[in-house]
């Protein structure tokens, strides 16, 4: 039997059970924040602390209760006939839920994180899959993929995409992988992909590419893992010269994020390395830059404070403030004031050779 | 003392020297004393009501019919106190004319000794009440004769008394007279005649009036002496000829109050002297420890030992200034409040009955202060609010006065108890207030006052003067109905969350029970045992609800005749009759003016 549909009876039963005994039922819901994570760099992934919000069925609590359970059933429902909903497909199947209903689909995806979250599985087991798609891969991979009728075998060759590229599926758990490339190097913007992928960049650095398209999704995240972990490659991330690109890209694809901690261990890349661009790339390069905004300061300053990566790893911490001190950002095009292919003739050839100008 | 000015300002006015308006013409520029004196004559009591009419309640025709009924009503109700019986009375008035009526107030009390009548009713400032430290409604002995003298004044007919005393007496029959120049009554007819009555008296006089309906009429008035004395019962036969029953709420007559003897700081230094010269006392420390209320052998000695005035001294040779001296002793030595007995307030319970009947209402309170005393005279503020229900939420509270069971039907804005009202922050207790007025609110204010002695601001008993320790406990007692409609207005509010809160869990209950059995794949019946038992889980842990919903029916006391038919603004409809009052007022002047 399948073991999250033994998790999803065991609350139910364990609810039932103190209802039975006139005990007002409560659901036990990991805290998910960054304040409920540690640093863990031996794993190399945010691990969960212990805080836990226990829910108890009350008035104030009643309705993200019922919304739970229901939230259960569905998921209990679509493993059971081999289905799968996307986040949007369950908020809409809550329209039958009436009172019990979302008022948006912001709020029925943190009723999913939170019921995943308590579960300690990933959404995808209980069968809710992204919406998004997992981004792009070209290079030399072949993936080995199945027929979704006959689970025939097919192999996918992301050397003969052209000038498009492969598109990592919503599930990736039962891919292979078969290549001969030295390295993965997952890369923020569609359009810099874009210019790697026409010159073949994959080709002369020996590498796969993926585009990440900004924040990775889980999808993504997972395929680059699974990539890495099976070829036993290195990843190296190329994203802006932001705080968006550092923390929000960079950090959650390492070691994953506050909010959905409870599956970092399996979506965190701790072999990846920083090779976007830094504080003080945009000095040595003079590259063009934008004044840092209000909020963008805000953020570094939260990350030096809070982030416990940020923390643990001195080097970014004097990186931030660097920037901070700067005042401004530079995106991963800029380098095409010098020679539109300057980033592949000369930034990135000098970046993957220098390991001392990467960030850990 | 109060009671003393007012008994000296009246004399003055009466014996005041008045000017012939003829010989005022031939006026010469210095006039000798013997030919001023050929001008000095006795003032006739006609001409000092002329006069002073507003003083004594009778400003304008409207007034007058009200305030006729009032003065016999109340003195109806005072004699069946004081003779224990409950009382039962009957008010007919038949309109004769336009501005004509037939006035006729017939009760069960004791009945009148036939030698007093004529002095009762045909003497202005004859009585009981006045020289008594005791709560009564009337008290100067000014009001019923003032009716027949006004009755006599405008229409030229004697009033008429019909008074038996017991079943074993005859009826007696007297038509009264006054002698306007000399303020004595003349009989004018006295004869026994045949009455079914065992007891009681009748009386019946005539009157230039004018009869409304509202704010300030006849009805209204009747209305709230029956809120306020649960134990009488009156009849009403209106000038329309409809007749109201108010039959009475309670078999319990209010407890006798005691006659008291005055107490020294009520007490001024003419009426102390006044005192000395006729006591039977034979000296002056038993003068004091006889005369005086909680004046002890002790605090005598105390005193006359300030004052430097030996105890064994003779009243009646002691000096002016030994007499100043001992005033201003007294003032000065610590002595206890007056005894309490001589008051007989309605109590809280009889209050709440009165109010009860009058407002339909969803909550009640009523408040009874302990007694206090201003310049030595004893009085009780008891204090009463209904709330919500049928009353109306947008509108100033509607407020009720009464003094010694007496409504007061005007001059609100003039009164200390609308004056305290309006200096209580109501906003604390959860009504609305504009600066400097009365709170808004669906609300009914109750205040009255018993005392020994009314401070009434004129004759006409119309408002209470603001004494700063009668203004003190109205608000105290404001202020403790104010803290416990807080608490039934926040519990209200409370519980209404719990029950929106409650009716929100129990909408979520059906969906929590049907994905529990759905995971655990069970049937209906499983499903509905498990609803059932989350839902006494949710009762069990919040508790009981505590009722706080208005039911219309549930006040048995409710009666709609005596419902206030406006019950919100009472105050600006008595500002609007005294206006229309001074609009009548005018247009009379005016006819007057044109007949000469």
């Amino acid at each position: 039997m399948n073991t999250v549909l033994e998790k999803i009876r065991d609350v139910a039963q364990e609810i039932k059970d103190k209802i039975m005994h006139l005990n007002p039922p409560s659901l036990n819901i990991p805290v998910r924040a960054l304040s409920n994570v540690e640093y863990n760099p031996k794993k190399g992934y945010f691990e969960l602390k212990q805080s836990r919000k226990k829910r108890t069925l009350t008035a104030a609590t009643s309705r993200s209760f019922a919304q739970s359970l229901r939230m259960l059933e569905l998921s209990n429902t679509l493993i059971k006939n081999d289905d799968i909903a996307t986040k949007r497909e369950a908020y809409y199947t809550a329209y039958n839920w009436e009172d019990a209903g979302f008022k948006n689909q912001p709020e029925s995806d943190n009723v999913m994180d939170d019921i995943e979250a308590m579960l300690g599985v990933n959404r995808e087991q209980m069968g809710f899959v992204p919406e998004e798609k997992g981004g792009d891969v070209a290079g030399d991979l072949v993936v080995v993929d199945r027929d979704p009728e006959t689970k025939q075998e097919i192999k996918i060759d992301c050397k003969k995409m052209g000038s498009g590229a492969y598109s990592i599926p919503s599930s990736v758990e039962h891919l292979g992988f078969e290549t001969n490339a030295k390295a993965i190097i997952a890369i923020e913007t569609a359009g810099m992909f874009q210019r790697l992928v026409k010159h073949k960049f994959w080709k002369k650095s020996e590498s796969i590419l993926v585009s990440m398209g900004g924040v990775p999704t889980r999808a993504c995240r997972r395929f680059i893992r699974r990539l890495s972990d099976a070829k036993n490659l290195p990843v190296y991330v190329f994203t802006d010269g932001d705080f968006y690109g550092y923390m929000n890209i960079y950090r959650t694809l390492k070691v994953g994020s506050g909010n959905a901690a409870h599956i970092n261990e399996f979506f965190c890349v701790p072999n990846a390395r920083f090779i976007g661009v830094t504080p003080d790339d945009i000095v040595d390069y003079k590259l063009p830059t934008h004044p840092l905004k209000e909020v963008d300061i805000k953020r570094g300053k939260d990350a030096l404070k809070n982030d416990p990566f940020v923390k643990y790893h001195k080097e970014w911490q004097e990186a931030i403030k660097k920037q901070i001190k700067l005042g401004k950002r530079a995106e991963q095009q800029a380098f095409a004031k010098y020679d539109l292919n300057y980033v592949i003739n000369n930034y990135l050839p000098d970046k993957l050779n220098n390991p001392k100008k990467w960030l850990p | 003392m109060e009671k003393e000015s007012r008994l000296s300002d009246f004399e003055e006015k009466l014996e005041s020297p008045a000017r012939d308006k003829k010989e005022k013409d031939k006026l010469v520029k210095t006039l000798s004393a013997e030919e001023l004196s050929k001008r000095q004559r006795e003032i006739s009591i006609a001409e000092f009501f002329e006069k002073n009419r507003h003083l004594l309640g009778f400003d304008n025709k409207r007034k007058a019919l009200l305030t006729a009924v009032k003065e016999a009503v109340d003195n109806s109700l005072d004699a069946c106190e004081e003779a224990r019986i409950l009382p039962e009375i009957l008010v007919e008035i038949i309109q004769m004319d336009d501005e004509r009526f037939k006035v006729a107030i017939e009760d069960n009390g004791p009945g009148i000794v036939k030698k007093q009548i004529p002095k009762i009713f045909g003497k202005l400032l004859y009585g009981s009440k006045f020289h008594s430290m005791k709560q009564s409604r009337g008290q100067q002995g000014i009001g019923i004769s003032a009716v027949a003298l006004y009755s006599q004044l405008t229409t030229g007919r004697s009033i008429r008394i019909l008074s038996r005393t017991s079943p074993d007496a005859p009826p007696n029959y007297l038509e009264i007279h006054i002698d306007t120049t000399k303020n004595k009554p003349i009989i004018s007819k006295n004869e026994v005649v045949e009455w079914d009555k065992e007891r009681g008296t009748r009386i019946e006089f005539d009157l230039e009036g004018n009869y409304y309906r509202g704010a300030q009429s006849v009805d209204e008035y009747l209305k709230q002496t029956a809120i306020i004395n649960p134990h009488a019962t009156i009849i009403y036969s209106s000038p329309k000829a409809e007749q109201t029953i108010y039959a009475r709420a309670t078999d319990k007559l209010p407890e006798e109050s005691k006659e008291i003897k005055p107490h020294p700081y009520g007490i001024e230094l003419g009426a102390m002297i006044r005192m000395l010269r006729t006591t039977k006392s034979r000296t002056v420390h038993s003068f004091l420890t006889s005369e005086f209320s909680r004046v002890s052998a002790r605090v005598a000695s105390e005193v006359l030992e300030k004052a430097g005035v030996s105890p064994t001294l003779n009243p009646k040779e002691i000096s002016r200034r030994d007499a100043e001296q001992m005033f201003k002793a007294l003032q000065k030595t610590k002595i206890m409040a007056p005894p309490m007995n001589c008051l007989s307030p309605i109590k809280a319970e009889e209050l709440e009955k009165g109010i009860r009947k009058e407002v339909n209402a969803e909550y009640y309170d009523v408040v009874s202060r302990p007694a206090s005393v201003y310049r030595g005279n004893p009085f009780v503020i008891e204090a009463g609010i209904a709330y919500g229900g049928t009353l109306k939420g947008d509108d100033t509270v509607a407020v009720l006065r009464f003094a010694n069971r007496v409504p007061l039907l005007y001059q609100a804005g003039a009164c200390a108890f609308t004056k305290s009202i309006i200096a209580t922050n109501w906003r604390k207790y959860g009504l609305s207030q504009p600066k400097g007025s009365l709170p808004i609110g669906p609300a009914v204010i109750v205040v009255h006052m018993a005392s020994v002695w009314t401070p009434y601001t004129s004759e006409a008993k119309e408002a209470i003067a603001s004494y700063e320790e009668i203004i003190k406990e109205v608000k105290l007692a404001l202020q403790e109905l104010g803290r416990n409609l807080k608490r039934y207005i926040s519990k209200k509010k409370k519980v209404e969350a719990e029950v929106k809160k409650r009716s929100y869990i129990s909408k979520f209950i059906p969906h929590i029970a049907n994905a529990v059995s759905k995971i655990l794949e069970e049937g209906e019946e499983d499903e509905k045992q498990l609803e059932e038992k989350l839902k006494i889980v949710l009762e069990h842990k919040r508790g009981k609800i505590e009722k706080v919903e208005f039911d219309e029916k549930a006040n048995k006391e409710y009666d709609e005749a005596f419902a206030l038919k406006s019950r919100s603004g009472l105050v600006e409809d008595y500002l609007k009759d005294e206006d229309e009052d001074k609009k009548q007022e005018k247009e009379t002047d005016n006819k007057e003016d044109n007949q000469k």
